[in-house]
């Protein structure tokens, strides 16, 4: 059973989602695709102990043996991104089932959770994957069933946003698929273990050269980095909030894990930081991503909007790490992904509860909710303060981190322009504050809207857990340093 | 060495076509349409890899040496029923968007939705 494990994670949302369309109330399909989520959540954990002990789990589908079989490989860095998905998941359906009331028809419930589960297990499965075609199917598993999630959304700009994602995230798709083909060509393998062994024979091609930039160039489509990052704002804006909940949290940290086992295991360090100048061009990406997209967030009425171009700047620093190509640098990256899932995670869910209760969540009817919903607007404080990078946060570690990175390899400027990057988040948050508890609410009350209550346990109970998780994380920062510096080291270590 | 690699240039001027449709284009179904093109030129690049000259089907029988690789094949089994059920989304999405919007053009669905912010 236990050698099993690592399919079971992936096989278990897989084959759950189908089966969620025979259960006749939405109430039941929520139960059964919690418990799912659940049980991948424990199977991770498990995992990560397995892998922490033990070291690199490998597992062959259907016993063939590797390079012809597919072979399913947890190192470190895929438990960690395992842990980070299906907990992530199982806290955000905690909330799903009261929040999909309100915003999606009840016929559509059933089929919310089958999209759910399928986009669940192709996130797992691109990180438990150790094979690259596999990659490419579970990565369109996970973006066909984001398309359908996101065209779910009650205002039709939600259909033309999840349009645009399809066909953004096809052409980005599509060039990893060349990607792979040519490398295939020039190798005869799909799997990324024998890939970073065999490609070294053939690296001075152009071929592989023309295959490795376009799966960049697909992977940082999927990432939306910037300049690739039009479909981003409007995707998250107008899905469903629980889908915005999950996919801000998990998604983006699927393509930037992505980026790390392209970049850093199948081509290794020493090609892709010298065939393409990825030091310069992540490093020059990510700051202007950062500066772009906090100034965008600065100005925007519509508070998903707002955190949805936030995300887009917490993007570039986890760039910016990976740009420094240190084990310092990567295991910032990787504390910043943990972190920025947790926080974003807090952020949308707590906004998931307020269009619950306030079906707005424009910045101007965020008026004197800071005392008619105490809990849920405490729990955006401290996420946005996280998001900041106040210290005893989350995020305070992180940037910490990249900070110190940055001064290691002697990026003095770079670390300047970080923290004064923190310093428009400030400002972006404090424009929530300001509304939420310094302006009276009787403006609101006036264009005849109720006053809003304090939102139900269904949204506290996991908007806590992860504002906690914040909290206790930024303080506690032994275990989540600890798996990113051995996940760091072993990546960095792998390469030669 | 130009000729030699005919197949090659197929796939770049396809893929090249497709992409410039997607781009340029503002109607949502033509979109779709290029984005198939796009895709369909990187079939062909897969299975023109697997190809050997004076190859036949990858079958066991006597006195055949020379067979093309049946992976690549059959791993654009996989890809084609991806591109499908994206086609069917896509398109689903922009009858749904010409329901909700009365327009299947980039540009007037845009002007509609700058005019509700």
């Amino acid at each position: 059973m236990l050698t099993h494990l690592v399919i079971l994670q992936v096989i278990v949302p897989l084959l759950a989602a189908p089966l969620c369309l025979f259960l006749t109330s939405s109430r039941l399909s929520w139960f059964f695709a919690l418990i799912s989520s659940l049980i991948t959540c424990v199977i991770s954990i498990l995992l990560l102990q397995q892998v922490m002990t033990v070291g690199t789990i490998v597992y062959e589908l259907g016993d063939w043996n590797a390079p012809w079989g597919i072979e399913y490989r947890i190192d470190k860095l895929s438990a960690y991104l395992l842990i980070i998905i299906s907990s992530i998941s199982t806290v955000v359906l905690l909330a799903a089932q009261t929040s999909i009331e309100e915003e999606i028809p009840q016929d559509r419930h059933n089929v919310f959770y089958v999209l759910y589960l399928l986009s669940l297990a192709g996130m797992l499965g691109i990180v438990a994957t150790g094979d690259v075609f596999n990659v490419f199917v579970f990565l369109e598993i996970t973006s066909l069933s984001a398309y359908s999630l996101i065209a779910l959304g009650r205002d039709r700009r939600a259909l033309w946003a999840s349009y645009q994602y399809l066909i953004m995230g096809t052409i980005g798709a599509t060039f990893i698929l060349i990607g792979i083909g040519l490398m295939y060509q020039m190798t005869g393998t799909l799997n990324m273990n024998d890939l970073s062994v065999r490609l070294r024979e053939v690296d001075q091609t152009r071929t592989i050269f023309v295959a490795f930039s376009f799966i960049f160039v697909g992977i940082c489509l999927k990432l939306a980095l910037f300049p690739l990052h039009f479909w981003l704002p409007n995707a998250y804006a107008y899905a469903p909030s629980i889908v915005t909940a999950f996919f801000a949290a998990t998604s983006t940290k699927v393509a930037i894990y992505l980026l790390i086992r392209f970049t850093f295991s199948v081509f290794g360090l020493s090609y892709s930081f010298t065939a393409l100048p990825l030091q310069t061009l992540l490093l020059v990406l990510g700051l202007l991503g950062i500066f772009v997209a906090s100034i965008a967030a600065i100005y925007q009425q519509n508070v998903k909007h707002l955190f949805a171009y936030s995300s887009i700047a917490q993007i570039g620093y986890m760039v910016v790490g990976i740009s420094m190509n240190t084990t310092m640098g990567l295991m910032a990256t990787l504390l910043h992904l943990f972190n920025h899932a947790l926080m974003k995670g807090a952020l949308f869910l707590a906004l998931a509860a307020l269009i619950y209760q306030t079906g707005s969540v424009r910045l101007s009817d965020f008026q004197g909710l800071g005392r008619q919903m105490p809990l849920t607007m405490a729990a955006i404080v401290l996420g946005g303060l996280s998001l900041i990078g106040v210290p005893l946060t989350v995020g305070f570690v992180s940037k910490w981190y990249l900070v110190l990175a940055a001064i290691e390899v002697g990026w003095w400027p770079v670390a300047v322009l970080m923290l004064v990057a923190s310093l428009l988040a400030i400002i972006y948050v404090w424009r929530i504050v300001e509304i939420a508890y310094f302006s009276p609410p009787a403006n609101g009350m006036a264009q005849g809207r109720e006053i809003a209550k304090e939102a139900p346990l269904a949204f506290l109970i996991p908007v806590w857990l992860l504002v906690s998780s914040n909290i206790y994380f930024g303080i506690d920062t032994r275990l989540s340093v600890q798996v990113a510096q051995a996940a760091s080291q072993s990546l960095i270590g792998l390469s030669p | 060495m130009l000729m030699g690699l005919y197949n090659y240039w197929i796939v770049v001027i396809l893929m090249m076509i497709g992409l410039y449709i997607v781009i340029a284009h503002g109607n949502l179904i033509k979109k779709i349409v290029g984005l198939n093109i796009f895709q369909t030129s990187v079939f062909i690049l897969y299975i023109s890899i697997a190809k050997i000259d004076g190859d036949t089907a990858p079958i066991l029988t006597e006195g055949v040496n020379h067979y093309s690789n049946p992976l690549p094949h059959v791993l654009i089994l996989t890809a084609i029923v991806v591109c499908i059920a994206t086609t069917a989304l896509g398109l689903a999405l922009a009858v749904r968007i010409k329901e909700a919007y009365g327009s299947a053009e980039e540009e007037d669905i845009q002007k509609k939705d700058n005019k509700e912010c």
